[in-house]
């Protein structure tokens, strides 16, 4: 199987969050990147299993600057074969989506594989996008992904259960909780992921559908109305009469 | 004018889709055009979308749109927005919505907002709309360049009104290709109103100490008619299904009100659950810091405060009927 795995850095789950230049930038300083969750620790990984089963490779791209070759090197690591790096500041999912449809175009992919969003702008666009673009059946939210033989048994999440689809030939899905286990890379992994193929390709065009122009972090809650532990009647009053939410 | 996809369960119209036509039918006022609602497969109850303000509701009644192909489901809404002549175009920001939201922008080269959570703003003759960004922690103003825009709505963002009358439904035939896909099961625990969609949530953590402890948290929960979750750990360690996992990397939800039992109140936690209008917090800790992002604190021991709650809850529900 030849299989791609598109990869987002993302700001670690932790970081501060703050805006400058009037709220139009992310302010950087002091964050730190990690590879977006869902794809290292579940479409990745699943990417991987897959061809441990049945053969072929795992190809990992990434739409970023030379500073974010750090977390193509850990995607090597954990155990792609190769790394394509799109050279560019990946401003929306259109930009990145028309890069990885450009690339992935003639490569014959059997199968692409998104984290269901990156934790940062949790947009969920990306894999519906590029498989539009390549015109492939695309399943979004996949929990669970297994083969018999030619057919793959893709489950997707939906509101209070779950779906099972059979897909024949080449598609997109988008990784969710729940379809791998966090691999941690292993020094053998570490040392063979520096002499790994790293291609550095220049993007193709692309016309911005849609700009980020501001942003802002929600006002704080006013204090917190503490409760007398013995007065429940007391909560239920307030959730009705001033919340109004019961 | 706005053409809004609304969605069924078996064969009704959504509950959540009176608020997605409702959103669309104020946007189009907004523009000065109007809102067309969209039914995809068989529904027997259609023509209610007109009381949430659709001027029209038109239907593909084809069996094959039951079963949902975002593929398929994006070549025919593609057609009908094209054909309509839509410029914005509406989707829920549910598990189907998310899956052909990509595809449409494409497929119609429009601008794509991903979960809006209220009515945008013309600027300059481009729609400006507002979303929850980094998890909840910050909201951004995304602008659409193009001349139609797609759009996911954020469930609860606003109140659906029922305004007018119910109008006819008008059947449509569209051209629909194969699926390369097959839908061979669906499950769907019965009875429950799914997370996302659910107005009140009653979550619990590890304060909870045991899984056989959660019997206090169903019971508060069904009293509410509430929707149970819980956070990370829980879920992790077995406690509870994945499937209640509340927060960054699990669900993100804002219902009306979020009532959090046991649970610290981790950043990561917060991040999908403070877009919720009214949080609750039980807690034992006093230095917990869910305490600072709640409306309303309890401190003290959970098994003696949860329970107290629900009895006077109950009490409030039967005064109140």
């Amino acid at each position: 199987m030849k299989i791609l795995v598109a990869i987002s850095q993302t700001p670690e789950t932790t970081a501060r969050i703050a805006f400058k230049n009037e709220g139009t930038i992310f302010d950087t300083n002091g964050v730190n990147f990690i590879m977006n969750p869902y794809d290292e620790w579940y479409a990745l990984v699943r990417a991987l299993e897959l061809k441990e089963q049945k053969g072929g490779s795992v190809t990992v791209i990434h739409c970023g600057p030379p500073a974010n070759e750090v977390i193509i090197r850990k995607a090597l690591a954990i155990g792609a074969d190769d790394a394509v790096r799109i050279n560019m500041e990946p401003l929306s999912a259109h930009a990145i989506a028309t890069q990885i449809a450009a690339y992935a175009k003639d490569q014959s992919f059997d199968v692409i594989f998104t984290g269901k969003e990156t934790i940062d702008y949790n947009e969920s666009l990306v894999g519906g996008m590029v498989a539009e673009l390549l015109d492939l059946p695309f399943i979004s939210h996949v929990s669970k992904l297994v083969y018999n033989d030619a057919v793959a048994s893709v489950t997707r999440d939906i509101e209070g259960g779950e779906e099972e689809i059979e897909v024949t030939g080449p598609y997109v899905v988008s990784a969710a909780k729940g379809l791998a286990e966090q691999r941690i890379p292993n020094m053998r992994g570490i040392m063979s992921a520096k002499t790994k193929p790293l291609q550095v390709i220049t993007p193709v065009p692309e016309e911005s559908t849609a700009d980020y122009i501001h942003f802002q972090v929600p006002a704080a809650k006013s204090s917190v109305k503490m409760i007398d532990p013995n007065d429940m009647d007391e909560l239920v009053r307030l959730l009705h009469e001033e919340a109004k939410v019961i | 004018m706005v053409l809004v996809v609304a969605e069924t369960l078996d064969g009704k119209i959504k509950n959540s889709s009176f608020e997605t036509v409702y959103y669309g039918s104020k946007l189009a006022e907004m523009l000065g055009s109007s809102c067309t609602a969209l039914i995809l497969g068989p529904c027997s109850d259609g023509g209610r979308l007109g009381s949430f303000g659709a001027k029209e509701v038109l239907q593909v009644e084809d069996q094959a749109l039951n079963s949902f192909d975002s593929q398929v489901h994006t070549k025919v809404v593609t057609q009908i927005a094209k054909e309509q002549g839509a410029k914005v175009v509406i989707v829920a920001d549910s598990s189907n919505g998310k899956s052909i939201l990509g595809r449409l922008s494409i497929a119609l080269k429009a601008g794509p907002v991903r979960g809006a959570n209220k009515l945008p703003e013309l600027k300059d003759g481009k729609l400006n709309f507002q979303r929850p960004v980094f998890s909840g922690k910050a909201i951004a103003t995304c602008r659409v360049n193009t001349e139609i825009a797609v759009i996911s709505l954020m469930g609860n963002s606003l109140k659906p009104q029922n305004t007018g009358a119910e109008v006819a439904v008008k059947a449509i035939n569209v051209e629909i290709p194969a699926s390369k896909t097959k839908v061979v099961k669906v499950e769907r625990s019965v009875g429950i109103v799914p997370l996302p969609e659910a107005q009140i949530v009653v979550s619990a953590g590890r304060g909870m100490k045991d899984p056989s402890n959660w019997g206090i948290v169903e019971d508060l929960a069904a009293v509410l008619g509430a929707t149970t979750a819980c956070s990370r750990p829980v879920a992790d360690s077995g406690w509870r299904p994945h499937h209640e996992h509340v927060g960054q990397t699990g669900i993100a939800i804002r219902p009306n009100l979020y009532i959090a039992i046991g649970i610290s109140g981790a950043i990561q936690h917060l991040a999908g659950v403070n877009s919720s209008k009214v949080i609750v917090v039980i807690n034992k800790d006093p230095e917990a810091p869910f305490f600072k992002a709640a409306d309303y604190g309890v401190c003290g021991d959970l098994f003696e405060i949860v329970p107290k709650f629900t009895e006077a809850l109950k009490k409030f529900k039967s005064s109140h009927h």
